[in-house]
């Protein structure tokens, strides 16, 4: 299943198409959308965790200079709830969010009330003036409370618990019975996310002649995300036109279906006029989707030899105070993932989900693949010293062998779902790392003390799960003019898909790049199904649709050249957007395209790709100020093919930088009422230019895969799934003299400072 | 995050700002480079009536150095004191604490009157004040007045200036040649607020001991302050290893750092050790 | 109020209410749409903005304070007919991927190499740490702004002479 042609375009670096308008401050993000007369909506949250609705009065509001309305769950009627979009599940639905507090607040930051006025800061104005009384609830503040369930949440639920998700493969407890060895720990992920740039936004247009809905800022899934919205609002799919503008980076965030993605459709229509929201950096950090946040307790059992014959263990979520559209995926990975790129016969994981009075958890790149392989990468790190065996040996003798492919994971209950490794060589991506680290070298400094600081080195294996199915649809245009237009379901949140799509439209037809007039995505107007941005699928699922569609639109031009020479089809030759005839006379495109020739092309899969590879990180700790440096890291990952080495690289270095905010400084805080202490950029801190200089990326494409033409990987959540483990092993082996075992990110210098305090004194 | 509506003066003197905050009656703020309220405002964590911009008062800008010390008017900016190349022989402690002041586009706006006045408890020229015996002129409608630093900050954000006051200048006293410093900080990424900071310095007599001893501390305080157990452990002693010790202890012993989000009490203490520690090796050095 | 001043090159006067950020003034008012606001409490960066050739945030001045100032945008950095060459090494080196932090970066990049053209590697981290960039990991952009330098080098020895 590979191309018929040599390559011009994938596997070069092409420089980016979208880069010319970014560069010159022309991107239109959805604040960018030129539109006269829109209005300004404004929300009010509420800033109780949980409880009462006694008062809500606009009255005063209203009369407020320049309010045209405010909207509160009485002007909506019946309030609707957002549906679940991935795994949903009946035990789930008590849990979901309606698109407004109606009598009941579960979280601070939930929506009560909109002001629609003439500009931003007259309706933030007129949010002062709604008179609102909560009578305050008890809160549940963690996951304790949570599961003791004393206070419930809901009421049409008998318990704080939405789901319990169970990984099974073999038999654990007997594995567990004939083990030589074993060792249980505790380990805990806090509560961070993925913070794009650009806060959310949305406006939207509501045409009362047509009744129709114009709406700008869709991202991520805007065809499912159009269904929801129409369900809810009463209005046909097809008379909802989701735009998707420039988007400033999504990581699972962006784009999912928020109370918002109602609101601002409604409030437009309620108005009759365009209404537009933008929402603010305090709003964002207690609106949109939390993550991360799982606790698990976990044992390994093994052979004396090293060999891992079980895992078993119990995690708790916290997922907020609703399950989201996407809401249960990280801890349903947790237990599917748990083992790896490791072949272990026997997996019993059961993972819980419990629901809390903080923001609602969702997505954030590598969900769930980051928690676990912090939680197994550890474990393995300890077993391996227990042991007595080196931590590479250890590792190698149990990464899946290449002739074990396709490889099953644990089978998740409920839903029974099974995914499988498709191909590779984890050996070969380990050893590769190794090399490019120096590891020889470098791990002469493990626990070594340099002018006061200790060093540590560590390596990590991984698996990237990608390209989720079912389905993506690609349209290719033959412009009158010989120019080419794609036109694709998938979205873009700032990986560079209109130049992926165009390399790989440019190859399939033979064409040159220059050929390619316009790539657009995203946008519901464009082909009549798509699915989206998630799980690192835009490239292999979109581009896969544009192989299909580029083979039909080649056979379109091929037959009309044929009917211009006389000759068959199969005698036409077609090379730099020329048809060359048997005799070798000579038609470019431009005179065969007519008005236009369309071919629409799809791609079906619900087979997963499995990107692979190992990380390694040279670090250093202050013991003294709980300090972690980090000097040295190296990603080495086989992507399976490569179509644009910039752009992967790009997503490797980025995300390994956010999974080293994950691993040393993110962290939303909560307090026991429920309050987010970390409400502002100078209290979450993110990774800036000046905390990680030194990070190096290698691409391999040795393993293609088997289940997509193109033979790609989806590959942009690889740089982050391994950090965690990685920094944590590499602080552990610094500290290893003191026997200083992280069990908790992040490693902030207080914890690490306190870790190193609890070692020393409890030898005293 | 729009900012509550306000009236926007920008007066010519300082009288003409002064009468203004008068006028209005604590429903009136000041703004200078406004690096610290714009974000207040932002969060509507304040609601003025009326910002009195004090960018058009002249002679607020001054570095002047001269016998009496270094004196800083209110507008002096931190970029005007990293390229101001006196500096670092004139008083190097303040060049060494304000490189950590926050980030470049900051450094192009943030003053050192906006700094004292918002007396953040972390903030790097507060500290210095303080631990240097600085002078504060302070002008409002009953007239000027000059307060010590260290009776200037009363709690974490909170000053004893009057809704109607104006800092115009702060005075450094002279910094003899050949005094031992050291300037140590830990944050958690560059320009952040500090989770501990230590300013120390002293002189040293004809036998090589320690004399006025002083040493500051920010971010691990309600407010910035000197540490006077810390000193007294140094004063009138050789600064070696030993002398370094009890001053660590006797700063462990009387910091009394409050728990927050960002550290416990008990590591900000241990901190602040630390870091004296290594500003007293630098200054030994 | 009104207020006047320069951008880019032109004058402009503009009635805006006092509590108006020079970020939302440049924006909303003007539809220069490439400053970009991402926190509006002077953390990110994505705001830079030159003012009378200092970088400075945007949402921490007042479009009141900008009177009689001259002020460059990313826009003003930018022509039609060729990438500068600061923008030219950004897409080489793969600096950006949604742009968003984009134009703070520019504009700070900018600002200090005409300063400094010959700011080392740490210097422009240290620089730049005041803007945050969530998708690339700074990398590619520390490499374009050291890359950068020459062209601005040769700039600043064309003005000498």
């Amino acid at each position: 299943m590979t191309s018929r042609r040599t390559n011009t375009y994938i596997g070069a670096a092409i420089e980016r198409f979208e880069d010319l308008r970014f560069l010159r401050g022309r991107g239109i993000y959805v604040d960018d959308v030129p539109h006269a007369t829109t209005l300004h909506a404004a929300i009010l949250r509420s800033s109780v965790a949980h409880g009462l609705i006694r008062v809500l009065d606009a009255t005063e509001a209203r009369r407020r200079p320049g309010v045209v309305a405010v909207i509160t769950a009485a002007e909506i009627g019946p309030v609707p709830v957002i549906p679940i979009r991935l795994a949903a599940w009946p035990s789930l639905e008590p849990f979901v969010q309606p698109v407004i507090a109606a009598d009941r607040v579960r979280f601070v930051g939930e929506p009560i009330a909109v002001v629609v006025a003439d500009t931003a800061a007259r309706a933030e104005d007129a949010l002062e003036a709604i008179a609102l009384e909560i009578e305050p609830l008890p809160v549940v503040a963690d996951r304790d409370a949570s599961a003791a369930g004393a206070i419930l949440l809901f009421p049409g639920a008998a318990s704080n618990r939405a789901i319990t998700y169970e990984g099974r493969k073999g038999d654990a407890a007997a594995a567990f019975r004939s083990a030589d060895y074993t060792r249980r720990e505790h380990f805990s992920v806090q509560r961070h996310t993925a913070i794009h740039m650009e806060p959310r936004g949305i406006m939207a247009e509501w045409d009362r002649i047509w009744g129709r809905l114009t709406i700008w800022g869709a991202s991520k899934v805007p065809y499912p995300n159009r269904k929801i919205l129409a369900g809810q609002i009463g209005v046909d799919p097809a008379l909802i036109d989701m735009i998707e503008n420039d988007a400033g980076g999504g990581f699972g965030v962006r784009g999912e279906f928020y109370p918002e993605d109602f609101l601002i459709p409604f409030a437009a229509r309620h108005v009759g006029r365009a209404v537009k929201w933008i929402e603010d950096r305090r709003e964002h950090l207690i609106a949109a989707n939390h993550a991360r946040e799982v606790e698990c307790t976990l044992e390994i059992a093994c052979r004396r030899d090293g060999r891992i014959l079980a895992f078993r263990g119990h995690a708790r979520a916290d997922l907020g105070a609703y399950v989201r559209t996407n809401g249960v995926m990280g801890p349903r990975n947790v237990a599917q993932i748990l083992s790896g790129p490791y072949d272990v016969a026997n997996i019993e994981m059961d993972v819980e989900l419990l629901l809390t009075n903080k923001t609602p958890a969702g997505t954030y790149r590598a969900p769930g693949r980051f928690e676990a392989d912090f939680f197994r990468e550890r474990l393995i790190e300890m077993a391996a010293r227990d042991l007595g065996i080196d931590r590479i040996a250890f590792r190698r003798m149990n990464l899946v062998p290449t002739t074990a492919m396709p490889y099953a994971l644990a089978t998740i209950n409920p839903l029974e779902s099974t995914t499988h490794c498709d191909s590779g060589d984890f050996r070969q991506t380990l050893d590769r790392c190794l090399a490019e680290f120096d590891w020889a070298t470098k791990s002469r400094l493990s626990g070594a003390d340099r002018e006061g600081r200790r060093h540590g080195v560590a390596v990590s294996c991984y698996i990237e799960g990608g390209a989720s199915g079912p389905r993506e649809d690609a349209r290719l245009i033959l412009e009158p003019d010989g120019t080419l237009s794609v036109h694709v379901g998938s979205s873009s949140v700032g990986q560079g898909v209109e130049t992926i799509f165009a390399q790989i439209a440019a190859d399939a037809l033979g064409v040159p790049i220059e050929r390619l007039r316009s790539v657009r995505h995203g946008s519901t107007g464009l082909v009549t199904e798509g699915f989206g941005a998630y799980s690192s699928r835009s490239t292999v699922m979109g581009g896969s649709a544009v192989l299909d569609a580029a083979a039909k639109l080649e056979a379109q031009i091929r037959a009309r050249a044929a009917a211009r020479f006389g000759c068959a089809p199969d005698a036409v030759l077609l090379r730099d957007g020329t048809a060359i005839g048997p005799d070798l006379a000579a038609i470019d495109y431009a005179a065969l395209a007519g008005d236009g020739l369309v071919a629409d092309g799809t791609f079906l899969n619900e087979r997963r790709t499995h990107s692979y590879g190992a990380h390694a990180a040279h670090v250093s700790v202050d013991p003294r100020t709980g300090h972690v440096a980090v000097h040295d890291y190296v990603a080495v990952e086989d992507v399976g093919r490569i179509i644009n080495p910039e752009t992967l690289h790009g997503q490797t270095v980025g995300a390994i930088v956010q999974g080293l905010g994950g691993a040393l400084l993110e962290h939303l805080v909560y307090d026991g009422e429920g309050q987010l202490l970390t409400g502002s950029l100078a209290d979450y801190l993110m990774p800036t230019a000046s905390d990680f200089p030194v990070i190096r990326g290698v691409a391999l494409e040795e393993h293609p895969s088997p289940v997509n033409p193109l033979g790609a990987k989806g590959a942009g959540e690889g740089g982050i799934i391994p950090v965690g483990g990685v920094i944590a092993n590499a602080v552990a082996d610094a500290l290893a003299a003191e026997g200083v075992q992280p069990t908790a990110l992040p490693l902030s210098p207080p914890r690490v400072w306190a870790l190193v305090e609890a070692a020393r004194n409890g030898r005293k | 995050m729009k900012p509550a509506p306000f009236d926007y003066a920008a007066p010519n003197s300082i009288e003409e700002a002064v009468a203004l905050l008068a006028r209005h009656d604590g429903a009136a703020r000041p703004i200078a480079g406004g690096q610290s309220l714009m974000s207040v405002l932002a969060f509507r964590l304040a609601a003025p009536a009326l910002l009195v911009d004090l960018g058009r008062i002249p002679g607020l800008d001054a570095i002047t150095i001269g016998a009496d010390g270094v004196t800083l008017g209110a507008r002096v900016r931190w970029r005007d004191i990293e390229k101001d190349g006196r500096l670092s022989g004139a008083h190097p402690l303040l060049a060494a604490a304000i490189a950590h002041v926050a980030h470049y586009q900051i450094r192009n706006r943030g003053t050192v009157g906006g700094s004292l006045a918002h007396a953040d408890p972390a903030a790097e020229m507060p500290g210095i004040a303080v631990v240097c015996g600085a002078e504060i002129t302070i002008v409002g409608a009953r007239g000027e007045r000059t307060v010590a630093a260290g009776e200037f900050f009363t709690g974490a954000l909170a000053t004893v200036l009057d809704t109607d006051e104006l800092i115009v200048a702060v005075r450094l006293p002279p910094w003899p040649a050949g005094r031992r410093w050291g300037f140590e900080e830990f944050a958690r990424r560059r320009g952040d607020f500090a989770l501990a900071g230590i300013a120390a310095f002293y002189d040293t007599d004809a036998a090589g001991r320690a004399r006025d001893v002083r040493i500051g501390v920010i971010g691990a305080t309600n407010r910035p302050c000197r540490l006077p157990a810390a000193e007294a452990a140094l004063e009138g002693r050789i600064v070696d290893d030993t002398a370094i010790a009890a001053a660590a202890a006797a700063t462990r012993a009387s910091v009394d750092p409050p728990d927050d989000l960002h550290a416990p009490a008990a590591y900000r203490r241990a901190l602040a050790a630390t870091l004296l520690e290594r500003a007293l090796a630098r200054a030994r050095r | 109020m009104t207020v006047r001043f320069d951008v880019n090159g032109r004058r402009a006067e503009v009635a805006v209410e006092p509590r108006t950020s020079l970020a939302d003034c440049l924006r909303h008012h003007l539809g220069l749409t490439g400053t970009h606001l991402a926190c509006e409490h002077g953390v990110c960066g994505a705001c830079t903005v030159l003012v009378d050739g200092e970088a400075v945030r945007s949402c921490l001045m007042l479009a009141v304070q900008a009177e009689g100032r001259s002020v460059v945008t990313v826009e003003g950095l930018s022509n039609d007919a060729a990438l500068s060459p600061l923008q030219a090494a950004f897409r080489r080196h793969h600096a950006l991927q949604c742009g968003f932090c984009t134009p703070g970066m520019i504009t700070t990049a900018h600002a200090l190499l005409t300063e400094e053209p010959d700011a080392d590697a740490d210097r422009i981290r240290e620089v730049l740490s005041g803007n945050l960039c969530r998708c690339t990991g700074y990398v590619g952009i520390v490499e374009a702004v050291l890359e950068a330098r020459a062209a601005y080098r040769g700039h600043k020895a064309d003005a000498a002479s």
